[in-house]
Parts: structure tokens; C-alpha cells; sequence
């Protein structure tokens, strides 16, 4: 029972990897740009909604109706004014421009919030679980993994049925005559920044809620949900959920092998389905 | 004598210190179908690319309906009414047949050109609206970038080598389309190196050698040595 329960958490986790990882995915599929600042980010919106709920005194989950728009809003200027003028043949600059990013993120934050270990208070939520079948099942990672799969569901439904889906699949393929088609990639790519940074604010007030952060957990999560994208395969959002569930599967697994072995399992499945499978389980169909 | 409808006035284009257009003048009047044509590398698909904003000139290089045009953005240029067919189709791969089309109607702007009226133009394509666009033939796909041009209800269409690479039949399954596309008074660039083809379906010629335009006439009047003398540069 002990390992079913493993298994059973584990996959719940993974929905919370595969939102760390959607906005990365979807990045890195419209414009190419690894973003090194995006466990950071994920981090500034804890931080964000840790901000709301102590202003106005509301649940975490209310704080998110402002957090997701006020993340949104970052990504667009962020990329309108200063990403965008990273991108070209040269996969570097972005490389090396998000992770000034990432330095400024974290030390903005420890300079505000100091480097305490913060937490979202999400009351009753979070020890409440629910009996499945012998199993004691948490309330706020089943809700989490609910989020995940909606996110994901939402996502995969935008990129193949409405016209900014079709706008970002065809920059993706070619920049240049998308803009003949009257499409301003400048526009589209903030738009696609703004989109992924709203899904990195819900990622950031679940984490929030879970587990405690300071302004230096960026870095793991930002590893998290490369793990994610790359055992999913390239360009595939189902295949990222797929991605996080089979993480945090193995770090649940290692844990019970040994408390000390958690983050090594996951690195090591990571590693093996690399080796494997060098693109992916699921890697996006050509054409 | 009305202004023309494109002008192109000392117009030089570079790819970074390499210059491919040389002082060209030219305009294309309204409801003019015009032909360019010129070896491989006389620099027609850059004056596609720089009529259509892809590659950036001096404002007043490309004046359209009167607007100076030179420095805006293709995507700018789109809504303004220009379109381009490219050279090679260059059709979005991950975008079905269906999307293409849509896709080239993003500008929304109004006037005849509608999925139903492309899919009346090739009734093939209806057929195939599903289907990615890679697993077209060469023609199919050259009908969904004529499609994806026409959406956008353009008042200039640009095409840039249309029958390259296609079968004969093809190719004239395409060009007997032509008069139906340009019908409605639409202008109409065609960039072609197949000379009689150019020459059978427009009024008017360039011939450009090495970024230079040589020879400007009728497309009824100018006699084959002309031709070949502008093209090839042999006197
Ligand atoms: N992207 C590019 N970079 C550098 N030079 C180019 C590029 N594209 C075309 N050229 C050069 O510009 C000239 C004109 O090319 P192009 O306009 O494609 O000719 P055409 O369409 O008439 O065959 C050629 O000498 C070609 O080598
Ligand atoms: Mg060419």
C-alpha cells in the first residue's frame, strides 16, 4: 500500500511539474527561446501572491485573480521591450539575457522578502484528503492536478482551434511569411510570453501553497519542469503532462526507497529516458 | 495621367554589405498585370521581399496608392492590401490545408476572396482542407499559396515564380486560373523565368539582370532579340 500511495502522489505531483514546465514548453515552441529565469518567475509569483493575500487579507486562490494578469502583463512588456531584441540566428543571447533575468529576480526578491522560507496559507485546503479506495488522497494536490490537466486541456485547445493558436504554430514555422499573412511576431511572441507567464502564476501560488519557497527556489523548479519538457517530448503538451507525472512518479519512488534518494530518482529517470529516447517520449509529429 | 498604383523610385537593396538591387524604377498601374522576368539571380525575388516590407528601404523607395512604404513592416504592408505568393510556396507545415487559407485571411480585409470562392477557384483543395499541408503535391500546395495570397482580398498580388518545379499540366491548370484571380481589377505582379508564359498572360515587361532593370516594354511589342539581349546581357 505504502508503494501504490507512492505512485498515487507521485502523479499528482507531476501535474504540479507539468505546470512548471507548460509555460516553458510553449516558449520554447513559439519562439525558440530556452528561458533561464523561468523557475524565477515562478518564484516571483509565489511572491506576488504571497504580497496580495497579506494586502487585502484573501485566500491564495482569490490572490491568483490578480497575480494572473499581473504576470501576464510582465511577460508582454518583458518581451516587447527587452526579450524580443534577443531573438535571431543566435540561440545565445537569450540564453544569456534570461539568466541576467534570473540573477535580477532572485535578488530583487531577497533584497523585499530577505532569504526566509515563506509560505501561502490555504487553510483547511491544505489537510483536507479525501478516502480513495484504502488510499488517503490530499485534497490541494488533487486540485492541483485537476488545474494541471485543465491548463494543459486549455492550452492544447487554444493551439489547434482558435486563430491565435494558428497565429503561433505558423511564426513558429516561419516568421517571415506569418508577417506577410499581417502578423506582427513582435506581438504574437509577447503575446505568447504573456500567455505562459499567466500559466507560471497559477504554477506559482500552487507551489506556494504546497511547499515553502524563498527567492532561491527558482533554480530546481525551473530544472523540474525542464525535466518535464524534455521526457515529454518537444512541442507535445500532453506529452509534458505525461512528462511531469513520470518525474514526479520517480521521485515519489526513490523517497520510498530512501527519504534521501528523492531528487536523485527523478534526475536518474530523467537521464535513462534521455538516453532511451533522445527526443522525448512523445515528440510533436512532423508536419 | 493617374498615379500608378506602385512606384518604385532609385530603389537599392542589400543582404548586409551585398547589394542585389541597383536604382530601380518601376510602377505597376492599377488593374495592370505586369511580368518581371530575369535569369536566376537578377534579384526578383528581392524586390519581392522589398516591396512586401521583408526586407526594410528607404521610405520613399516604394510608394503605394500614395503612401510612402519603403520603411514599414511586412506585416504592416499586408494590411494595406499587398500579397505575395513566394517563391518555393513556403506554406506554414504545421497548419493544415484549411488553416493555410485562414491564415491568409488574418488581415480581414473585405472584398471578393473568401474560403468558399478559393475552394470554387480549386475544388481540389476543398478536398484536401484537412490534410497537412505537406502531404500535398507540388501543384496542390502552389494552389494553397495562391489561396493563402488571395484571402487577404489583396488590391496587388505578387507572384513569385508560380510554375516552378511544376509539370506542365499543372502549370496550366494555374495559369488558366489567372483571368478569374485578376478579374475583378486586381493588380498583378508576375515573376516568371518560363518567358512566353510571362508573356502570354500580362501587358506589360521588366527584364532585370543583376539588380538592374534592361529592357521596359509591351509585352506584345518587345521582339525576342530584345529579350534575350536584356536577359543575358549578349549583344
Ligand atoms: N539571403 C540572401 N543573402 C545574401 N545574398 C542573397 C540572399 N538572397 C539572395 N541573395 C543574392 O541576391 C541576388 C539576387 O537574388 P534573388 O533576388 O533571389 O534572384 P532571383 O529571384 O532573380 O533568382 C543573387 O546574387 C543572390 O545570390
Ligand atoms: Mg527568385
Amino acid at each position: 500500500m505504502d508503494w501504490l500511495n507512492a505512485i498515487v502522489q507521485g502523479m499528482l505531483l507531476g501535474g504540479l511539474y507539468a505546470l512548471f514546465a507548460a509555460g516553458l514548453s510553449l516558449i520554447f515552441g513559439v519562439m525558440r527561446l530556452v528561458n533561464i529565469a523561468h523557475g524565477d518567475f515562478i518564484v516571483l509569483a509565489a511572491f506576488l501572491g504571497l504580497a496580495t493575500t497579506t494586502a487585502l487579507g484573501v485566500h491564495p486562490f482569490v490572490a491568483a485573480l490578480f497575480v494572473i494578469p499581473a504576470m501576464a502583463v510582465i511577460g508582454y512588456a518583458l518581451q516587447r521591450g527587452v526579450l524580443n531584441q534577443t531573438l535571431g540566428d543566435d540561440l545565445l543571447p537569450p540564453l544569456l539575457v534570461t539568466f541576467g533575468l534570473s540573477v535580477i529576480i532572485q535578488n530583487a526578491l531577497l533584497e523585499v522578502y530577505s532569504a526566509d522560507p515563506q509560505k501561502l496559507n490555504a487553510g483547511p485546503l491544505e489537510v483536507t484528503s479525501i478516502p480513495v479506495g484504502g488510499l488517503s488522497v490530499g485534497l490541494l494536490p488533487l486540485l492541483t492536478f485537476g488545474v494541471a490537466v485543465m491548463v494543459i486541456g486549455g492550452l492544447q485547445w487554444m493551439f489547434y482551434h482558435t486563430a491565435l493558436g494558428r497565429a503561433f504554430r505558423a511564426v513558429s514555422d516561419n516568421q517571415d511569411i506569418a508577417q506577410l499573412m499581417g502578423l506582427n511576431r513582435r506581438h504574437i511572441f509577447g503575446l505568447a510570453m504573456a500567455l505562459a507567464l499567466a500559466v507560471t502564476a497559477l504554477a506559482g501560488i500552487l507551489l506556494g501553497v504546497r511547499t515553502s519557497f524563498d527567492p532561491a527556489s527558482g533554480g530546481a523548479r525551473l530544472i523540474f519542469g525542464f525535466e518535464a519538457v524534455i521526457i515529454g517530448g518537444l512541442g507535445n503538451l500532453w506529452g509534458t503532462l505525461a512528462g511531469g507525472i513520470i518525474l514526479g512518479v520517480a521521485q515519489n519512488i526513490g523517497a520510498q526507497i530512501n527519504p534521501g534518494w528523492q531528487l536523485l530518482a527523478g534526475h536518474i529517470a530523467f537521464l535513462v529516458i534521455l538516453a532511451v529516447r533522445p527526443t522525448g517520449l512523445f515528440p510533436r509529429m512532423s508536419g | 495621367m493617374p498615379e500608378p498604383m506602385l512606384q518604385i523610385t532609385g530603389l537599392n537593396s542589400y543582404y548586409g554589405d551585398f547589394q542585389a538591387l541597383y536604382n530601380l524604377n518601376m510602377h505597376v498601374d492599377a488593374g495592370e498585370v505586369l511580368a518581371i522576368i530575369g535569369a536566376n539571380g537578377a534579384g526578383k525575388t528581392t524586390l519581392m521581399r522589398s516591396i512586401t516590407g521583408l526586407l526594410p528601404n528607404g521610405p520613399g523607395e516604394v510608394t503605394y496608392k500614395g503612401d510612402a512604404i519603403g520603411a514599414l513592416r511586412a506585416d504592416q504592408i499586408a494590411f494595406k492590401g499587398i500579397a505575395l505568393v513566394p517563391e518555393g510556396r513556403q506554406l506554414f507545415p504545421s497548419l493544415s490545408v484549411e488553416e493555410n487559407l485562414l491564415i491568409g485571411g488574418q488581415t480581414g480585409r473585405a472584398g471578393p476572396w473568401s474560403l468558399d470562392k478559393v475552394f470554387e477557384l480549386f475544388p481540389i483543395l476543398k478536398e484536401r482542407r484537412s490534410a497537412p499541408s505537406t502531404a500535398l503535391s507540388g501543384g496542390q500546395q502552389q494552389m494553397v499559396a495562391i489561396g493563402r495570397a488571395l484571402m487577404s482580398n489583396p488590391d496587388l498580388l505578387l507572384m513569385d515564380e508560380i510554375s516552378l518545379g511544376l509539370a506542365p499540366v499543372i502549370i496550366k491548370t494555374i495559369y488558366d486560373a489567372l483571368p478569374e484571380i485578376v478579374g475583378d481589377g486586381m493588380s498583378a505582379v508576375i515573376v516568371e523565368q518560363d518567358i512566353s508564359k510571362a508573356l502570354s498572360v500580362t501587358s506589360r515587361l521588366y527584364c532585370l539582370q543583376e539588380g538592374r532593370v534592361t529592357l521596359e516594354g509591351q509585352s506584345k511589342a518587345v521582339s525576342r532579340d530584345d529579350i534575350s539581349r536584356a536577359y543575358f546581357g549578349v549583344e
